[in-house]
C-alpha cells in the first residue's frame, strides 16, 4: 500500500467518528437555522463551507434577527479568531517543501476536532489525511444540518438539548488525553476551566460573548504557559 | 426573509471563516524558531477548547445539574481514552436521562 493510500484510511478511520459526533451536533444547529428561515439546500451550503459549529451558530441567530451584514462580519472574525491560532500552529505540523495549494487548502480543513487529530498526528502530518478526515465529516456536518432543517422539528426538545451536548463531548475526548501524560497541558487546561467560569459569572467581563470570552482567554493562558512553561523545541514539527 | 438576502448573509459567513483560517498560513512560511512562539502555539488548541467547553456545556441543558454530571463523566471517560464517539455519547444519554 501506498503511504499516500495509508494516509487517506486513517484519516478516514479517525474522521469517522468525528463525522458521526458532527452529525448529531449539526442535527441541532439545522434546527436553530430553520428558525432563522433557512432552506436545507442553503443550511448544507452554509455549514459545507464553514464547517464552524459556534460561528454557524453565530449566524443563524444574527440571520434570524435580521442582523446588519457588518455584525455576521464581525461576528465571525471573533467566534472563529481561533482558527487563526490553531492555522497558525497547524503551520508548524506541515512538512517544509509541501506546496503552497496544500498549505491553503489544509488550513481550510480546519475545524477544532480536525486540528486537534492533525495536530495529534505523529511528525508531520501528511495533507492526505487532513483531507480524507476532513472531507468524511463536512459531508456528515452539512447532511447533518440540511437534515436538521427539514426534521428538527420533530423531535422533542429535550432530545434536542441532550444531542447538543455531544459538542463539548468531543471536546473533552480531544483536550483530556494529553492532560494525562503531559502536565504542563493539565495545568492549562485547568487554568482555562477556572478563569472561563470566573468570566462568565464576574461583572462587565460577563457581557462578553463566548467567542470573545474564548480569544481573550486563550491568548492570555496560552501566552502565560509558554513563558512559564516552554516547550522543548524538535524539528519533526512535533512540538 | 427575502431569498438574496439570507444567501448575502451566508456568503459573508463562508468568505470571512475561511480568511481566518487561510490568513495565517499565507503569511506563515515554513518553520517559526522563535521558542515562546512555537510554545503559544502549541498550547492554543486546548485552552481553547477548554475555555470553550466550560462554562458553556453546564449552561446548555435546562438546570446546571445534568451537564456537570455530563462534563464529570465526560472528563473521566475521555481521561481513560474511550475516543471522540463514546465520550460524546455518553455526554448525550447522560444529558438525556437526567433532563
Amino acid at each position: 500500500m501506498t503511504q499516500r493510500r495509508q494516509d487517506i484510511l486513517h484519516g478516514l478511520r479517525d474522521g469517522l467518528p468525528i463525522a458521526l459526533g458532527y452529525f448529531a451536533v449539526s442535527f441541532s444547529l439545522g434546527i436553530i437555522a430553520a428558525k432563522a428561515g433557512l432552506s436545507a439546500q442553503q443550511g448544507f451550503l452554509c455549514s459545507f463551507f464553514t464547517r464552524a459549529s459556534a460561528g454557524e451558530y453565530g449566524t443563524y441567530t444574527l440571520i434570524g434577527a435580521q442582523a446588519a451584514y457588518v455584525e455576521i462580519i464581525v461576528m465571525c472574525l471573533v467566534v472563529n479568531l481561533r482558527y487563526m491560532l490553531m492555522s497558525a500552529a497547524l503551520s508548524q505540523k506541515i512538512a517544509p517543501g509541501t506546496p503552497g495549494y496544500h498549505r491553503l487548502l489544509m488550513a481550510c480543513c480546519v475545524t477544532d476536532e480536525i486540528f486537534g487529530i492533525s495536530i495529534a498526528h505523529p511528525g508531520y502530518t501528511p495533507p492526505a489525511y487532513t483531507y480524507s478526515a476532513a472531507l468524511i465529516s463536512t459531508i456528515f456536518w452539512a447532511t447533518g444540518c440540511a437534515l436538521g432543517i427539514t426534521a428538527g422539528c420533530l423531535l422533542p426538545q429535550h432530545i434536542v438539548t441532550a444531542l447538543s451536548l455531544s459538542l463539548y463531548g468531543m471536546f473533552l475526548a480531544i483536550i483530556i488525553p494529553p492532560a494525562r501524560y503531559n502536565r504542563n497541558v493539565l495545568y492549562a487546561l485547568i487554568a482555562g476551566f477556572i478563569l472561563s467560569g470566573l468570566c462568565a459569572v464576574a461583572p462587565v467581563v460577563s457581557q462578553w460573548s463566548s467567542g470573545m470570552r474564548t480569544v481573550v482567554l486563550t491568548i492570555i493562558i496560552s501566552s502565560v504557559a509558554a513563558w512559564l512553561k516552554p516547550i522543548k523545541l524538535k524539528d519533526n514539527g512535533a512540538a | 426573509m427575502e431569498q438574496h438576502r439570507i444567501l448575502i448573509y451566508i456568503l459573508l459567513a463562508i468568505v470571512v471563516t475561511n480568511l481566518i483560517r487561510v490568513t495565517p498560513m499565507v503569511l506563515i512560511k515554513g518553520q517559526i524558531h522563535n521558542r515562546f512562539i512555537r510554545s503559544f502555539l502549541y498550547y492554543v488548541p486546548y485552552v481553547t477548547l477548554a475555555v470553550m467547553t466550560f462554562p458553556d456545556m453546564v449552561l446548555a441543558t435546562p438546570t446546571p445539574l445534568p451537564g456537570i454530571i455530563a462534563l464529570i463523566a465526560g472528563m473521566v471517560a475521555a481521561w481513560f481514552r474511550l475516543g471522540l464517539l463514546p465520550v460524546a455519547a455518553l455526554c448525550c444519554i447522560i444529558a438525556y436521562l437526567l433532563i
